[in-house]
């Protein structure tokens, strides 16, 4: 009884999310990049239940732990996207344009083939968001690419709580297709404003209800006829905004625009994380850097819409150099397995370091995260979350051989080949029997 | 004091003609490049080398060359000389802003457009074309797409007040988009087989007809007896591709479809280039076979399916160019055509041999395009479209120094450095 009692229990550790318990793991003989401490020519990294227990030479692995030669191999922390939509079934609420109650986590989609195709750029995290047809979207979530793995494993519960905001073109739905279509308030960009701002003023008076309500509840003469305000989830969402439970993450390519809700943040008392795209974030480098708002940009991607087209390649640089946090992002599926390439770009385009190159994909998105204690570097104390490259991940000639999450390997390039040298072989095969 | 008035425009213009055509001037232009690190495309690369040019072309490249008095010296010590990039298949000047349709005008409406061309939609001023140069890029083909029958494609160079002055050779192809049983993107599903014959056939028809046309066009020519043949638009711009003297740009993606278009050209007859082709790894054999040259669309792209694996954009040109196969890469884009290099490097990371994957962005592209007697290497005759590079064109933190178009040096500010600087005032 009791024996089964105890194997229920270790069964139910290993399947309890949160409780996922890391492998072990030693990667030997690595040029260990680890962005926050310098590199090393020529180390090795020891993983033990996920965690990284020591970075150094020679380091002998203990009983049992599994072994990868990175020999002459560069060896860099998992990359990190701040700002994407894969692993969900569904990106835009477009039934509203307020959408607070919304939460990516109900719509998770563990089997994504995104997730894989990420893992084969070396990305071990994602912030997978709500889409920008809101001016108030849903609510965001940080993953561990953990795939093959259910969604719940994947979540990252360290991370920062998240609320989209979105402004400009795609909130005033200014690309529609059709241009008779009956379109929802609002439409312009004082409607955007307006209309965060009303939702906001909604919010706190709500929560003055509430804070009313519970005063009177608690008094000693509670009135008889007492009754609890109406419970709002969408306010309820907006309230942990302004509670500061959450933070803001806003989508905005313009510096006017981009400077008007920073203003509107003020006037409502809530936190802005990070602004998404920010195209002309360089022309108020001044402004975020003050505020200490981050932004998280496309390297280059740029002209596709009006609102982007003074998104200059320079801006990630150039912004990095004013002192803003700065992370590349991919909002999408394909650019998350070249992550890299963009960074790289930053070296070109606005002279930054290999050093700063490679924080635009690691660590600065960990802090706009708020999972830089975990992750975003290779350290002692972090999670084992390792990219291994075949050549510095910042050369346009590199190749991702292996994506690793709390030591637990997710993508194999050698594995890869090996599978399809044997389905080759096997259709070889089958055609030479006649069979197909 | 009409006549005076008139005079004076005259004058006018003639003045403004003078002054806005930069590529006029034929005066004798020496130049020397002194102390670069030459890499021709063909040939060995040359240390420490020299590479002289008159009017325009590339009068001589090697290790020291005497350099005459009257040349201008342009030190390039400790830098890397190429070739001038060729992008092979790109909307540049074509489209300004992707989401306003005002700026955009290589897509006509319609099915079969054999009369367009896409030089004659060509802005000169895109804010695209000096961040191409800037990255390396001379020469694009400029080129139309949608429906059955795109139109006609150009190749330019990145320099000029005017289409004219950019134009090096149009048309270069005719754009077709092969009927396909599988479209390209993710997890596309397979259209039905008789809607693709139906489409076939239409095709098949329409060249039959130009065919008949031509040939009743010139019966009547030579015999005044004869009917001339009601003039027709469609027909009449299909004459050079059905003669044989305009090849056709084949759009075309998966490997049931690319067997399917290299039957369509044989039996037609038609001079083929392949576009795309994001399967082809599958059929390499069958399209060095056909000896028809591919264009790579840009790899920054899903693999068409999942089966494929998630490499099989990458290794595309690796196996193509195992196979035998000419090939050359494309930007596929106007507001990322600078990124061509990277396409080929790319490849490169997968499995391509460097320096087959910078004779892919070169060399290739020149001889796919039938101007290899002009361009893609540095040789003596050719043009002098020389980029000077810190490093490898193809890495991407390379900083591409100065750009030589026709021998003469071009401005590599554009709009990314000029917002850039723009802005730095504000500090």
């Amino acid at each position: 009884m009791i024996g089964s009692l105890i194997f229920i229990f270790i069964i139910s550790l290993g399947v309890l999310p949160g409780f996922s318990k890391g492998a072990d793991l030693l990667i030997k003989n690595g040029i260990i990049l680890t962005v926050t401490k310098g590199t090393l020519p020529k180390g090795d990294i020891l993983i033990l239940g996920g965690i990284i227990k020591q970075i150094g030479e020679n380091i002998q692995a203990p009983q049992g732990v599994k072994v990868i030669d990175a020999s002459g191999k560069y060896v860099v922390p998992g990359i990190i996207d701040s700002h994407t939509h894969i692993a969900l079934t569904g990106t835009n609420e477009s039934g509203a344009a307020i959408t607070s109650e919304v939460d990516m986590r109900e719509v998770l989609n563990a089997e994504d083939p995104s997730i894989y195709n990420a893992l084969t750029g070396g990305a071990t995290m994602v912030h997978t968001m709500h889409g920008s047809a809101n001016p108030i979207g849903g609510q965001n979530i940080t993953l561990k690419l953990k795939w093959g793995k259910t969604s719940e494993d994947m979540i990252v519960p360290e991370a920062l709580r998240t609320l989209k905001f979105a402004l400009g073109e795609n909130a005033k739905q200014a690309n529609m297709p059709s241009l008779t279509a009956a379109r929802r308030y609002p439409m312009s960009r004082m409607g955007v404003n307006a209309i965060i701002r009303r939702e906001l003023l909604k919010a706190k008076n709500y929560m003055q209800q509430w804070d009313r309500y519970l005063e009177a509840k608690k008094s000693k003469k509670p009135p008889k006829n007492l009754i609890p305000p109406r419970k709002d989830l969408r306010m309820e969402a907006l309230a942990e905004l302004l509670r500061g439970k959450m933070v803001a993450r806003c989508h905005g390519y313009r510096a006017d625009e981009i400077l008007e809700f920073v203003k509107l943040s003020k006037e409502l008392g809530f936190k802005i994380a990070c602004f998404e795209h920010a195209s002309e974030a360089f022309k108020i480098a001044k402004e975020l850097a003050a505020e200490g708002i981050g932004i998280s940009v496309f390297l280059d991607s740029w002209a596709y819409k009006v609102e982007a087209s003074e998104g200059i390649a320079y801006n990630a640089a150039y912004c990095a150099q004013k002192g803003i946090l700065v992370s590349i992002n991919s909002d999408g599926g394909e650019r998350m397995r070249h992550l890299f390439n963009d960074a790289a770009k930053a070296m070109k385009y606005g002279g930054l370091s290999e050093e700063e190159a490679l924080k635009l994909i690691t660590i600065n998105p960990a802090i706009q995260l708020g999972v830089d204690k975990i992750v975003g570097s290779l350290e002692v104390g972090k999670h084992g979350d390792v990219a291994i490259f075949n050549e510095h991940p910042l050369s346009a000639y590199t190749r991702c051989e292996m994506t690793i999450i709390e030591g637990e390997t997710y993508f194999d390039r050698a594995q890869y080949l090996k599978e399809r040298e044997e389905m080759e072989k096997r259709l070889k095969d089958q055609k030479k029997k006649g069979e197909i | 004091m009409k006549k005076r008035g008139i005079i004076f425009s005259l004058f006018f213009i003639l003045v403004v003609a003078f002054i806005h055509s930069p590529g006029e001037e034929k005066s004798s232009d020496f130049r020397a490049i002194k102390g670069a690190h030459i890499i021709p495309v063909i040939g060995e690369d040359i240390e420490d080398g020299t590479i002289l040019i008159k009017d325009g072309l590339i009068e001589a490249v090697g290790k020291n060359l005497s350099i005459p008095k009257e040349a201008e010296i342009i030190d390039a010590k400790g830098l890397f000389a190429y070739p001038g990039m060729i992008d092979s298949y790109c909307y540049l000047g074509l489209t300004e802003i992707g989401s306003i349709q005002a700026t955009t005008d290589y897509r006509e409406t319609g099915r079969i457009n054999p009369q367009v061309r896409a030089t004659e939609a060509l802005r000169p001023d895109s804010m695209h074309i000096p961040i191409s140069r800037s990255n390396g890029i001379t020469t694009a083909l400029v080129a139309p797409s949608g429906g059955l029958i795109a139109g006609q494609s150009g190749l330019i160079r990145l320099t000029g007040w005017t289409a004219d002055e950019m134009i090096v050779k149009t048309p270069v192809a005719m754009h077709m988009e092969f009927p396909a049983i599988v479209r390209p993107g993710f997890g596309r599903e397979a259209r039905p087989s008789e809607e693709i014959s139906k489409q076939i056939d239409e095709l098949k028809d329409i060249l039959n007809k130009a065919r008949f046309y031509q040939k009743r066009k010139e019966a009547a020519l030579k015999n005044s007896l004869l009917e001339l043949p009601e003039f027709d638009e469609k027909l009449e711009f299909l004459i050079p591709v059905v003669k044989g003297e305009l090849p056709v740009m084949i759009s075309v993606y998966a490997d049931k479809d690319i067997r399917a278009a290299i039957k369509f050209v044989q039996e037609e007859n038609l001079k083929a280039i392949f576009f795309a082709v994001t399967q082809a790894w599958k059929v390499a054999e069958d399209i060095k076979k056909s000896g028809i040259p591919v264009v790579f669309g840009s790899l920054t792209d899903m693999p068409p399916s999942w089966d494929d694996g998630y490499d099989s954009l990458y290794r595309n040109p690796a196996v193509l160019q195992k196979a035998g196969v000419k090939f050359a890469f494309s930007s596929q884009s106007a507001s990322s055509a600078k990124d061509l290099p990277y396409n080929a490097s790319k490849a490169a990371a997968f499995g391509l041999d460097r320096k087959e994957a910078l004779k892919g962005v070169t060399i290739y592209p020149a001889q796919i395009f039938g101007v290899d007697n002009i361009m893609g290497s540095l040789e003596k005759g050719k043009v002098a479209n020389i980029v000077l590079a810190d490093g490898d064109i193809l890495e991407l933190g390379t900083n591409i120094k100065r750009v030589f178009i026709d021998g003469k040096e071009v401005d590599l500010s554009n709009r990314y450095t000029e917002l850039l600087e723009k802005f730095k005032k504000r500090e």
